[in-house]
């Protein structure tokens, strides 16, 4: 095979400014914590220290909580809908204006690919408060009643796969529903959320509307505890999701879950296997797998099994890993130290269980944090590398013979967040769209999101959607009287 | 003329289309408000339980995937056949609630009308709740609503057939399958319901109902792995309690809704919150192109 050397092609940094340290977002200034505790945040793939991070203490929960409660009281629940929209409409567009700062940032911050984050992650970010803020002042047409009323203060908590795009998740469908927030961003990747905090302030958002608390998992403990808190919403893992639903048992707080998946991206005989090949790279090595709905165990049909596994192997030989900020870069830098751990970790179980393991030639850097492209093979159910959220690019492969087999396999796991079915047959798409028991369902495509596309998961993937009318949902209460 | 001996009726579980006794073997007086006796009840057990989640996951596969249209079939001749035993559940909740004739009748006849109007949703939701997203690309992209799965159903305690109603038609619309902890002391009109399942069409194991104490069997369904929902209504006003099981069912992210205050007034205008709360929103995308 012909090898094509690329030279760099850096984006520039030049268009970022990052501080040296970083105050909390509490009533719409930045201020120091109370105690003066910080952590840093590093470039995953350099390890260079970016930034000092404030971390929120429980006197600066119970200030951020104080602020959003008295800016839901005083402005924001009495502000119409049309200015609330308005306020959302002016921050999609700084977030246009800026959006190539705000990729350079992500990728810098989280190691992804400045390919993914200046063409999917800060796009469908502007898109999500572009959308969310026509709804402002259509609330009564949503189908929650003809009055429905907003929860009131917002716990929101985030995690780094995707810093910027889970933040427009959480906090476009609060806003526009007339909900004020405190949103924790992930203790890793903090500092796209402290640049909205900025652009908040150049959109002259009323004080306290929207509240940032940097911080690691007991800051965000102390944000779903707080007595004043008076909705949840949480993306992250299964077992921290749990923790969140216990912790609400009892008390009047709502709570939405975006959790853990362990997609199966089904590939029938009949595929177009090209365009399958393509699809299984970006279900699984799309943002190193770092994708809560990522198409982590592929059910290949056992006729066409090697053709597609040497088309695979082939296509990932072509995969372009390093440098994040490299605009022909596909695979950047996996997030943190403890992440890479978590990865090497279950890989070496795969192995120990059996699987076979593969991955391209590939150079990695040496500094940072990094993990080849993994196919495994001679996967069985029962191996854990099928079972646990991997949460990195590592792939599972498997095989089945009949539709209902495909079906049984895809739909054995705790999870229930996505799936994947490539097949040329229109009834079978919609046969297996309706058999599996996952909330999207992707047909000869994957990994594609939208605002107006509701997201989220079946059983243990938690509960709530994110996205389109269902979105609102999570953050109204309907009106008694309703029509519906 | 002397007076004709009745036949009295035992009152039974009701699960996976059967009519067992309780296997533990136990059971319990039920009496009129007045203290009067009218039955002994099965005293469901732990073993009932699980016995009744198998049999509700079982019927899962045929009933959430039956037609709307079939499914609303079934439904309307539950009403029916409830009409047919008219008098036998007035006499039930008359004796049970300690209400008139009158306002027994009442509470019956609004509980039939109320499946009726259930019934007529199950084509319906799909089109209120469903969508079709206009996404930015050449994608297809619709959402459907699916049924959650098994539902445990704590019963209302005090409204023994417009609350049962109230609470279980409303799982049962969209294709979810219920297992049932009827009112501990005012159980008859829940077995009576259960009769009337058997012989509506309605598949052995959608519905599966236990009488007993709500703590012999409701920490076992709230903690259940196999369930995906439940309705704590009727754990009303015991807040410890309530919040126990909404601990419990923490351990595999059950849908929960949780129990009021205080038992609500049945008779209102139900709207659709107890339909949706039992339902999963399915995103399909594909490709459009030529």
């Amino acid at each position: 095979m012909v090898t094509f050397e690329y030279a760099p092609a850096p984006e520039s940094r030049a268009v970022v400014d990052i501080k040296s340290s970083y105050g909390l977002f509490i009533g719409g200034e930045f201020t120091d914590p109370a105690d003066g505790a910080s952590f840093k945040s590093i470039n995953p793939a350099n390890e260079e220290v970016l930034a000092d991070i404030a971390q929120a203490g429980v006197t600066d929960v119970d200030r951020a909580v104080a602020a959003a409660r008295k800016a839901f009281s005083q402005t924001w629940s009495k502000m119409s809908g049309r200015d609330r929209g308005k306020y959302l409409f002016r921050i999609a567009r700084i977030i246009q204006e800026r959006a190539r700062e705000l990729a350079v940032l992500e990728s810098i911050d989280n190691g992804k690919p400045i390919r993914e984050s200046r063409d999917v992650d800060i796009p469908l970010v502007a898109a999500h408060f572009f959308y969310y803020a026509g709804w402002a002042d259509k609330l009564e047409y949503a189908g929650y009643g003809v009055d429905p009323r907003p929860h009131g203060v917002a716990g929101q908590i985030i995690p780094w796969n995707f810093p910027m795009l889970m933040l427009a998740w959480k906090i476009a469908p609060a806003l526009a529903t007339g909900n004020t927030v405190v949103l924790k961003p992930a203790e890793t990747t903090p500092l796209t959320a402290l640049l909205f905090a900025e652009i908040c302030q150049q959109a002259d958002l009323p004080p306290g509307v929207v509240n940032i608390l940097t911080g690691a998992g007991e800051t965000g403990r102390l944000l779903v505890e707080h007595p004043d808190v008076d909705k949840v919403a949480f993306t992250g893992s299964t077992e921290v999701g749990k923790a969140i639903a216990r912790s609400v048992a009892g008390t009047s707080k709502k709570a939405t879950l975006e959790l853990g998946g362990k997609a199966a991206n089904i590939v029938f005989d009949d595929a177009p296997l090209d365009q399958a090949v393509e699809g299984i790279v970006n279900g699984i090595f799309f943002n190193q797998g770092h994708v809560c709905c990522a198409g982590s165990r592929l059910l290949v049909q056992e006729s066409v099994y090697d053709d597609v596994l040497a088309r695979l192997k082939r296509r990932l030989a072509t995969l372009r890993v390093g440098d994040p900020l490299d605009k022909n870069t596909d695979v950047g830098a996996i997030n943190s130290a403890e992440q890479l751990t978590r990865i090497r970790e279950l890989s070496e179980v795969g192995e120990a269980e059996g699987a076979e393991r593969w991955s391209p030639e590939c150079v990695l850097p040496e500094r940072g944090f990094w993990f080849a492209p993994t196919v495994f093979t001679g996967v069985s159910q029962a191996h854990r590398i099928a079972r646990e959220e991997i949460f990195g690019p590592v792939l599972s492969v498997l095989t089945f013979r009949t539709p209902a087999e495909a079906v049984e396999k895809a739909n054995n796991t705790p999870y229930g967040l996505s799936a994947g079915v490539w097949t040329d047959k229109g009834s079978r798409i919609l046969w297996m769209s309706q058999q599996l028991r996952a909330g999207v369902v992707w047909a000869n495509t994957f990994n594609k999101f939208d605002p107006t596309s509701p997201f989220g998961g079946y059983k243990e993937s938690g509960y709530g959607r994110e996205g389109g009318r269902h979105g609102l949902g999570a953050y109204l209460v309907p009106s008694e009287r309703s029509g519906r | 003329m002397s007076e004709r001996l009745a036949v009295k009726k035992t009152y039974k579980l009701y699960i996976g289309g059967k009519f067992p006794r309780s296997e533990s073997g136990r059971s319990y007086q039920v009496t009129d408000t007045k203290g009067r006796f009218l039955a002994n009840a099965a005293h469901a057990s732990r073993k009932d339980a699980r016995d009744a989640v198998v049999a509700a996951r079982k019927a899962f596969a045929g009933w959430s995937r039956a037609t709307a249209y079939n499914r609303g079939q079934v439904l309307y001749r539950v009403a029916e056949v409830m009409e047919g035993r008219r008098a036998q559940f007035v006499d039930e909740v008359a004796a049970g609630e300690g209400l008139s004739r009158g306002k027994a009748e009442k509470a019956v006849d609004e509980s039939i009308d109320r499946w009726v109007w259930y019934a007529g949703w199950t084509d319906k939701i799909a089109q209120v709740v469903g969508s079709s997203n206009p996404v930015a690309g050449p994608y297809f992209d619709f959402s459907v609503p699916e049924p959650t799965g098994v539902v445990a159903v704590l019963a209302p305690q005090r409204s023994s057939l417009l609350g049962l109603v109230s609470v279980l038609a409303p799982v049962l619309v969209s294709g979810n399958t219920a297992v049932v902890a009827s009112s501990y002391e005012r159980p008859l009109p829940a077995i009576t319901l259960g009769e009337v399942l058997a012989t509506s069409d309605v598949p052995g194991g959608v519905v599966n109902i236990l009488t007993g104490r709500m703590g012999d069997t409701a920490p076992w369904l709230a903690a259940h792995m196999d369930v995906n929902a439940v309705d704590l209504a009727g754990a009303a006003g015991d807040d410890e309690h309530a919040r126990e099981l909404e601990l419990a069912a923490a351990e595999n992210l059950k849908r929960v809704v949780r129990a009021p205050a205080d038992e609500p007034d049945w008779t209102a205008e139900p709207g659709l919150d107890r339909i949706t709360s039992f339902l999963e929103t399915k995103t399909v995308w594909h490709p459009v192109g030529i």
